[in-house]
């Protein structure tokens, strides 16, 4: 605990505003899932802001926007504001959840249930 | 490309890195009162240490019934509880469930978006608090099964009672189970994945 920023009050609207530069969602048309998996694509770069870093440092393997935001300790909003970021600047890829359907394929539903025998 | 270099740096422990092949995933959403031991449920069948995320709702809340006057300062934080099981090298499955109130996951914006579906822990002791949770995943057409979490201390009925009490269709599954056990967890999704894939297979379904 050497850094200077862990007198932030974590959860702080204020810290919140900073890292996000004041959005409260993402822009254009990047629609992320709790479950969509994010992969970097290149290493970070020294002029990235310090969370852009951390997702990007995690992400060297496919991640859930879920375990990112659970691993930053920020809300799914703000993760996804920073995911848009990256996204727009290529730094990450998003790979889509399985498309919403009024009802899963026969094919999804069998291979979870071959991986849920496995168990 | 492995570039971590520190392990004090935020993200996955070593051995839970998903495999770099990982394309997809899919989501199943455990709902149910407080302390049905839908965590517990979760934590079981988890290949990961279950992990926490959260939401705050404000915009979210503004103009649903629930929050009515008190948008101004109106900010609650959700949290929810999660697991992961690696289906195979390309699929992945994840598991969500809160211990908290559970008329907020409504709000959360693409929670069951894209949801396979949802399985409704019940406490035959407390049945009454799962009514809301039925109604509420009838009326998005969410997908569920009943599991009912075996507590040594709790009554058991026999299924067609709970059915009938709990209103629920005749094809709806309703199964015990015991939250503790890998075994067991993992059945309740199994049942989950046949009932919907019997769905798939009867397309009149509402």
């Amino acid at each position: 605990m050497s850094e200077s920023d862990q007198d932030w009050d974590e959860a702080s609207p204020e810290r919140l505003y900073v890292i996000t530069g004041g959005r409260s969602g993402p822009s254009e048309h990047v629609v992320l899932d709790l479950v969509t998996l994010i992969v970097s694509r290149s290493p970070p770069q020294p002029t990235m802001q310090p969370e852009h870093v951390a997702i990007v440092r995690m992400c060297s393997s496919p991640l859930s926007v879920a375990e990112i935001s659970a691993y930053l300790e920020l809300p799914f909003s703000v993760v996804t504001v920073l995911l848009a970021d990256l996204l727009a600047d290529e730094r990450v890829e998003a790979r889509k959840p399985v498309p919403p359907a009024l009802l899963p394929d026969v094919e999804l539903l069998e291979a979870v249930m071959r991986g849920l025998q496995k168990l | 490309m492995d570039f971590r270099s520190s392990d004090t740096l935020p993200g996955p422990r070593s051995e839970d890195i998903l495999p770099s092949t990982a394309a997809a995933a899919v989501k199943v959403v455990i709902v149910g009162g407080f302390g049905v031991g839908k965590t517990t449920l979760v934590g079981s069948v988890s290949e990961i240490r279950p992990l926490s995320t959260e939401e705050t709702m404000t915009q979210a809340g503004v103009g649903v019934d629930d929050v009515h006057g008190v948008e101004q300062k109106a900010a609650t934080t959700v949290a929810m509880d999660f697991g992961r099981i690696t289906l195979n090298e390309q699929l992945v499955l994840y598991l969500f469930g809160t211990p908290g109130q559970q008329r907020f996951w409504f709000l959360w914006n693409g929670l069951f978006d894209g949801a396979l579906g949802a399985v409704v822990m019940v406490d035959t002791r407390r049945l009454e608090v799962s009514f809301d949770v039925i109604g509420r995943l009838e009326e998005r057409g969410v997908p569920f099964v009943v599991a009912i979490n075996t507590f040594p201390e709790a009554p058991s009925y026999p299924t067609e009672e709970l059915r009938s009490a709990l209103d629920l269709p005749g094809n709806v599954p309703i199964v015990n189970c015991d939250a503790r056990a890998r075994t067991s967890s993992r059945d309740v999704l199994m049942t989950l994945m046949r009932y919907l894939h019997s769905l798939t297979a009867t397309p009149e379904h509402t």
